[in-house]
């Protein structure tokens, strides 16, 4: 079981070159920008952002519903592909893996942004009430982050093991660092079944607890009588956006990565393609549950839900409306349902239709909802009756999704994105069935 | 030998003091006990009173057993504020008919809670079911409902139910995440955006600490990233006044009362709860969503005013008079 040295030459993390330098430099930049933002919100309150009583929730909900919806990539890709024996699924999982902490993480900090009173976050548990949706949310969002860390750790063992040696002497402090990390790896038998019983565990039950990740998530909106999420489909349809918005940020992240640390050799065009058929699978769903959630109602035609579906059709959201419907799903499914659009460039190119597709998507899921009350928009300024975000909200926005995109980055840098144990086993037992058919 | 004796002499007679002592004591109080006894026996009067508990049973007793207690002022007034006054449950009635949109109940209101955002509490819609049907002005308040769907989605307790039927907000533990607004039917949540400027009542703070800070008393102050909402004027109903919408309607618009003795008043009259809902057929906003609201409305029939004149007072984009600066 060793591993050869090219191997670990190939796909050992490698220091930044001049444009990794710079991406960072950039992120954190927006970041700090976000921070001064945020704190500036602190001081004066909420009345920085476009905010009111009636449009109460903005993109600090809907952004966190779409890291929420990212995050679930880790059970999707991961967990499912690794249950049912997909073995294609060996080079994408430690990035699925990474994106999903990344997602989870920064939902977590989104949805703190959007309380106004953070300084009392601790009554969430000491005066906690459990039949509130926001209780649930409290609950299984650590539990998620620490699944999703824990299936990107095990995994991690042996590779931590193997890189610790090759660096011994050109940066002893890392090396360090990812010996203590190993746990003392050895790649004995013992601790080889003691790994894979864990993984299995993790994997079995992040599934469960993904899903009811994403169906908390839409119950947050389901468990109000408000137009437009008043629906019974809305668990269905949040779990299937987040399969579209996972493994549409698995295919953006996975081209750019391939293409900065050369990778074409262990990420062939063939893994694009599966993953092509995996998300026009994703996207036939979502689009499925669309139908559900905007035909029914439209059918029917109650005068409520007619306002509603009006300003999504025609109306002052018809824009961004047709694009997530148009750009975001079926364009996606028109393409991705031919073989040549399963190439990696248009597929990169059709990951970001699919990701901005699924962002604004979530925008128009939370926003309109709140702009038709039961009763009339009366007495309160002209202003109210719209919602666009303002500058604080976009710098503070912008700076949770640069956030994500730096936690990506760090992980990227400093971990193997390919396991590297795992592929050299299963060259090995590539050669050897080779031999034993020769 | 001798010593012995003395020893057990003395500690007989140690104990037969200590006997004589405690059956001393004890005597003399059997001794009171009995003439006390004896004493009330011979003062029975023999004329009995027929007296109700207040479970409503009849209980006779003898009249010499019936003492006068000093009145309790304060009876009513020791509760526990989540827990809301004993034995009372409070209801609205809203009369549509005589509602000529004066938005005087709105500006004392105001006044009243130190409301300084740009959305009033109490709210008069302006009201058209469909293009053939009439038009008319509907005051909303807090409907108080009694499945309150914004007290089932607080995370922290901090908008609660009480007993006597009002739904109230603790501003001191409100984490501002606005699910309650999200999930009240009826939009009469309020959100304090930035620091509220509510002048004098800042500038007497210290004098109110004690008294006021206190979810019976909305507005009084209202905090930055909490909400706010009507609350029924608990601080004057426990004194026996009206809400204050009530109390300053010129045309006694607003009932307020108790379901359980059955009357509401307005400043004028008291009425039969269950009389006036039945005769003017009143009925309850948005029934359908099974919130079960105590703000009952009475149809807007035979209305006192012109509508198009009442109109001139609506003001489509303001409920808060700002002060002119």
């Amino acid at each position: 079981m060793r591993v050869p040295n090219q191997l670990i030459k190939d796909l050992a993390p490698k220091k930044f070159d001049k444009r990794g330098v710079i991406w960072t430099i950039f992120l954190t930049v927006i970041i700090i920008i976000g921070i001064v933002a945020y704190i500036d919100q602190l001081i004066k309150g909420q009345e920085v952002t476009n905010m009111r009583d009636y449009a109460l929730w903005g993109i600090y909900i809907s952004n966190f519903v779409f890291f929420v919806a990212t995050s679930f990539v880790g059970s999707v890709t991961v967990a499912i592909l690794r249950l049912t024996k997909n073995s294609w699924r060996t080079p994408l999982v430690r990035i699925a893996e990474i994106i999903s902490v990344a997602a989870i993480i920064m939902a977590g900090i989104t949805i703190m942004i959007d309380m106004a009173r953070p300084d009392r976050l601790l009554n969430l548990f000491v005066h906690a009430r459990l039949q509130s949706p926001i209780t649930w949310d409290v609950v299984i969002i650590p539990t998620y982050i620490v699944l999703s860390l824990l299936l990107l750790y095990f995994p991690l063992l042996p590779d931590l093991a193997i890189l610790k040696g090759p660096l011994e002497k050109t940066q002893p402090r890392l090396s360090k660092l990812y010996g203590k990390l190993s746990l003392k790896w050895t790649g004995s038998k013992a601790q080889k079944v003691l790994q894979e019983k864990s993984i299995r565990i993790i994997a079995i039950m992040i599934i469960p607890v993904g899903l009811l990740l994403q169906t908390i998530d839409a119950w947050l909106f389901s468990t109000t009588y408000r137009v437009g999420w008043d629906s019974s489909n809305f668990a269905p349809y949040f779990i299937s956006g987040a399969f579209v918005a996972g493994v549409g940020a698995l295919v953006v992240v996975i081209y750019v990565v391939r293409k900065v640390k050369k990778l074409e050799e262990y990420i062939t065009d063939s893994h694009f393609d599966k993953l092509g058929k995996f998300l026009v699978l994703a996207c036939l769903t979502y689009l499925y549950f669309n139908i559900n959630e905007y035909f029914m109602p439209w059918f029917t035609a109650k005068k409520d839900e007619m306002v509603h579906l009006e300003t999504l059709f025609t109306g002052s959201y018809a824009w961004l409306f047709w694009f997530v419907i148009l750009g975001g799903l079926v364009v996606p499914i028109l393409v991705l349902l031919f073989k040549k659009g399963r190439r990696p460039k248009s597929m990169f190119v059709i990951g970001i239709l699919v990701v901005l597709g699924s962002w604004w998507k979530r925008f128009i899921i939370v926003t309109p909802t709140l702009l038709h009350p039961f009763l009339p928009i009366q007495g309160v300024p002209e202003s109210w009756r719209h919602y666009f975000p303002s500058l604080h909200e976009w710098l503070i926005t912008g700076a949770t999704l640069a956030m994500a995109f730096l936690i990506i980055t760090v992980l990227v840098r400093y971990l193997p994105v390919i396991p590297i144990q795992r592929t050299a086993d299963e060259q090995q037992m590539l050669q050897s069935s080779k031999k034993s058919e020769s | 030998m001798e010593k012995n004796n003395k020893k057990t002499r003395r500690k007989f007679l140690d104990k037969g003091l200590k006997l004589g002592l405690v059956s001393a004591i004890g005597g003399i109080g059997l001794a009171k006990l009995s003439s006390k006894l004896s004493a009330n026996t011979n003062n029975e009067s023999g004329e009995t009173l027929e007296l109700m508990t207040t479970d409503g049973t009849l209980i006779k007793v003898d009249s010499s057993e019936v003492v006068e207690v000093e009145h309790t002022q304060d009876h009513d007034k020791k509760y526990n504020v989540r827990e809301g006054m004993p034995n009372r449950k409070f209801v609205m009635v809203v009369d549509l008919a005589r509602c000529k949109n004066a938005l005087v109940c709105q500006s004392a209101c105001n006044k009243h809670h130190y409301i300084t955002g740009d959305n009033a509490w109490i709210k008069i819609y302006k009201m058209q079911e469909s293009k053939d049907t009439a038009p008319y002005f509907m005051p909303t308040t807090c409907q108080h409902c009694d499945h309150p769907p914004c007290v089932t989605v607080c995370p922290v307790d901090a908008t609660f139910k009480r007993r006597d039927g009002l739904v109230l907000i603790d501003n001191e533990r409100c984490i501002g995440c606005r699910f309650c607004m999200a999930a009240c039917p009826y939009s009469t949540r309020v959100f304090n955006w930035n620091e509220p400027d509510q002048g004098d009542i800042t500038l007497n703070m210290d004098m109110y600490q004690h008294e006021y800070l206190s979810p019976e008393y909305a507005g009084m102050p209202s905090l930055k990233g909490t909400v706010d909402k009507c609350d029924f004027c608990p601080h004057f109903v426990k004194n026996n006044e009206l809400p204050k919408c009530v109390e300053v309607c010129p045309n006694n618009v607003f009932y307020f009362g108790d379901k359980y003795e059955d009357v509401v008043s307005n400043s004028d009259e008291t009425v039969r709860l269950s009389e006036l809902l039945e005769e003017r057929a009143g009925y309850r906003l948005m029934e359908g969503l099974g919130t079960e609201p105590s703000v009952y409305y009475l149809p807007p029939k035979d209305r006192l005013v012109d509508f198009e004149e009442a109109l001139k007072n609506y003001k489509e984009f303001e409920s808060v008079e700002k002060p002119e600066s």
